[in-house]
């Protein structure tokens, strides 16, 4: 059985696109979990290799927003290195979100993605704690 | 969806009258079957809008309308910037000026079974589809800038078509009042391998052949009669016009705030036309109308490459090029009155009526062609504007289909490789980089396309002309 209080991911829908959702004991951990969620759409993260390491850096006031920014970040680095990524970490201080994303050049031939990400969006978007303590961090992509 | 609530005009005309928070109705097109079938968050977002400020007349959602953000796809609103209208970048959506080309090709469909394979396999090969293919061509920061002020105009000074495709494009190719120096660094970063790219999703490009004629007089303007082979192109304004969509809602969250606008939802996030983010964003959203109408040019010259070479006896000339996913400062009579507006169309195509000033003489009788895509294994179809839809629905009909069922859905119910086969069955050849692509745009993952064109035909909206089926589809 599946361990729910473990960090973990999933999909959910909307019907024209598709929700990412992440779990995690922290806001963090839910973001990097989320981003993963994000990856899971184009190509299996786990099909990816650790080979680059990108930073990203965004404004953190606002949780929600936050996650957008965060999850918008990431489909801009993926768009204009040509990369898909395979893990996430996060940390958020004094307002702002510094993220790391580690993955690899995009390999058609390979990794097969599925489809282009066009941007987060602040539908269904909620970060929470949940009674049971747990983070969990959400919204609808665009494909 | 409920349609309790709901009066009913006509067959295919319904009304929410004005509800706590609403300025203005809103008008809901489609049989009874599409109405009931759609989710009950296209009536809530509807709504939604129709409680934006400066909004006339209502809120609209075409029959192929479905749950979007802040504005449903499908939906038409038009804002007044003289009495505190809005600009919303949710109202256009990510997917900037996305929208459909078609080419007539001058050849029947016999002439293509022989070369089928071949065909698809070349315009696979030609035609940057998918994530993770480039185009070849790399502008610099002036060439960008040049193309977003263009358009197809520019495309075609570029060598990439020819000057009479401009006069069947909207906008002659060219969209007015387009300020490349409000789009970011960062946009522009997002656009610079993906000229002349078709994208994912549900863009493609198809060979299509002509299977039913509904109205022979507007067929015979438009140049197209049963058995024609012609090229649709499904697409957008690529990475450019996505980062715009993003950072655009991003700014309109503090800008609704500032001006006092009361959001029930933050996608709906907007503000005044007459504002300085407002303004910023119609100068950028024109740019990436402009990408779009430039990358579609390019990809036309891609396709005409490729025919030259495996049937050098194709011609493809354009029929039109229309987007559906704008917003446009226009002329509409208004209870009497002619009065400018901003009107956003979300998934919604523009469909201007016999006589309008904007058309090419060529349509002067038939009204504008207003093309619908389908998905892969159905048709599509060309309508025509009407006299009657700007009194409907600002001259909007339906877009496409619309899906009926999630991509999540859409992956476990079917396999690529299968959807593929089956289609080959039927003599459709798809081209794709990605199965899991191909099984989450299966046919049946779309409402029926027949339902809506005939909702829209019915309603008034625009009239049907022809139905396109596809022999080819290179898809992203």
């Amino acid at each position: 059985m599946k361990d729910y209080d473990s960090p973990h991911w999933e999909h959910f829908e909307h019907m024209a696109d598709i929700g990412v959702r992440g779990f995690g004991a922290t806001p963090e951990e839910a973001f990097a979990q989320a981003a993963l969620a994000l990856s899971a759409v184009i190509c299996d993260p786990a099909s990816v290799r650790e080979m680059e390491k990108v930073e990203v850096e965004c404004e953190a006031a606002d949780l929600e927003l936050a996650l957008v920014d965060w999850l918008n970040a990431l489909i801009y680095e993926m768009a204009v290195r040509h990369m898909v990524f395979g893990r996430f970490q996060v940390d958020i201080a004094g307002g702002r979100l510094k993220g790391i994303a580690w993955g690899e050049p995009l390999d058609p031939l390979r990794h097969r993605p599925a489809v282009e990400i066009k941007g987060a969006t602040y539908t269904e978007l909620e970060v929470e704690r949940e009674a049971g303590g747990r983070w969990r961090a959400q919204c609808v992509v665009d494909v | 969806m409920n349609i309790d609530r709901l009066e009913r005009l006509d067959a295919c005309t319904w009304r929410l009258n004005p509800e706590s928070g609403m300025r203005v109705p809103v008008i809901l097109y489609g049989d009874e079957a599409l109405i009931r079938a759609m989710d009950d968050k296209v009536l809530e977002q509807a709504a939604n809008v129709a409680g934006l400020p400066g909004i006339v007349q209502a809120s609209y959602a075409m029959p192929d309308a479905h749950w979007g953000y802040g504005f449903p796809i499908g939906g038409v609103a038009a804002f007044d910037a003289g009495a505190g209208g809005v600009v919303s970048a949710g109202g256009v959506g990510f997917d900037v000026s996305c929208g459909v080309r078609t080419l007539l090709t001058g050849l029947k469909r016999p002439a293509i079974e022989p070369v089928k394979t071949l065909l698809a396999d070349t315009l696979y090969a030609d035609i940057p589809v998918g994530l993770g293919s480039h185009g070849k061509i790399r502008l610099d920061a002036q060439g960008l800038d040049a193309m977003l002020k263009g358009g197809a105009q520019w495309a075609v000074e570029q060598g990439w078509g020819e000057a009479r495709d401009l006069t069947r494009v909207e906008e002659h190719g060219r969209m007015e009042g387009a300020r490349p120096e409000n789009v970011s660094a960062r946009a522009k970063e997002r656009q610079r391998a993906e000229m002349g790219t078709l994208g994912s999703g549900n863009h493609y490009l198809e060979v299509q052949e002509v299977t039913e004629i509904f109205d022979a007089g507007s067929a015979q303007t438009f140049g197209i009669s049963e058995g024609d082979v012609v090229v649709s192109i499904h697409c957008g304004s690529r990475g450019l016009g996505h980062q715009i969509g993003t950072e655009y809602l991003r700014l309109m969250q503090g800008a609704a705030k500032r001006y006092g606008i009361a959001l029930p939802d933050r996608e709906l996030a907007c503000a005044p036309i007459e504002s300085e983010v407002g303004q910023d964003y119609l100068g950028a959203m024109r740019a990436a109308i402009n990408c779009a109408l430039a990358n579609r040019q390019i990809l036309t010259h891609l396709t005409r490459q490729v025919f030259a070479r495996v049937l050098p006896a194709a011609r493809l000339e354009l029929l039109y090029d229309v987007s559906h996913n704008t917003c446009k400062f226009e002329e509409h009579l208004v209870e009497g009155k002619r009065r400018r507006l901003h009107v956003h169309r979300k998934g919604a195509t523009r469909a201007y009526g016999p006589g309008h000033p904007d058309l090419p003489a060529a349509f002067a009788e038939t009204g504008q062609p207003v093309l619908i895509g389908g998905s892969m294994g159905t048709a599509s179809y060309i309508l025509a504007g009407t006299s009657g839809s700007e009194t409907l629905s600002f001259a909007s009909a339906c877009h496409g289909a619309g899906r009926s069922m999630s991509r999540h859905q859409a992956t476990r119910t079917w396999q690529g490789r299968e959807v593929i086969d089956q289609l080959a069955e039927r003599g459709i050849l798809i081209r794709s980089p990605s199965y899991r692509g191909v099984a989450e745009e299966a046919p049946g993952a779309y409402k029926d396309v027949h339902a809506v064109v005939q909702a829209s035909d019915r309603a008034g909206l625009a009239r049907l002309v022809a139905r396109l089926e596809p022999i080819i589809c290179i898809k992203g």
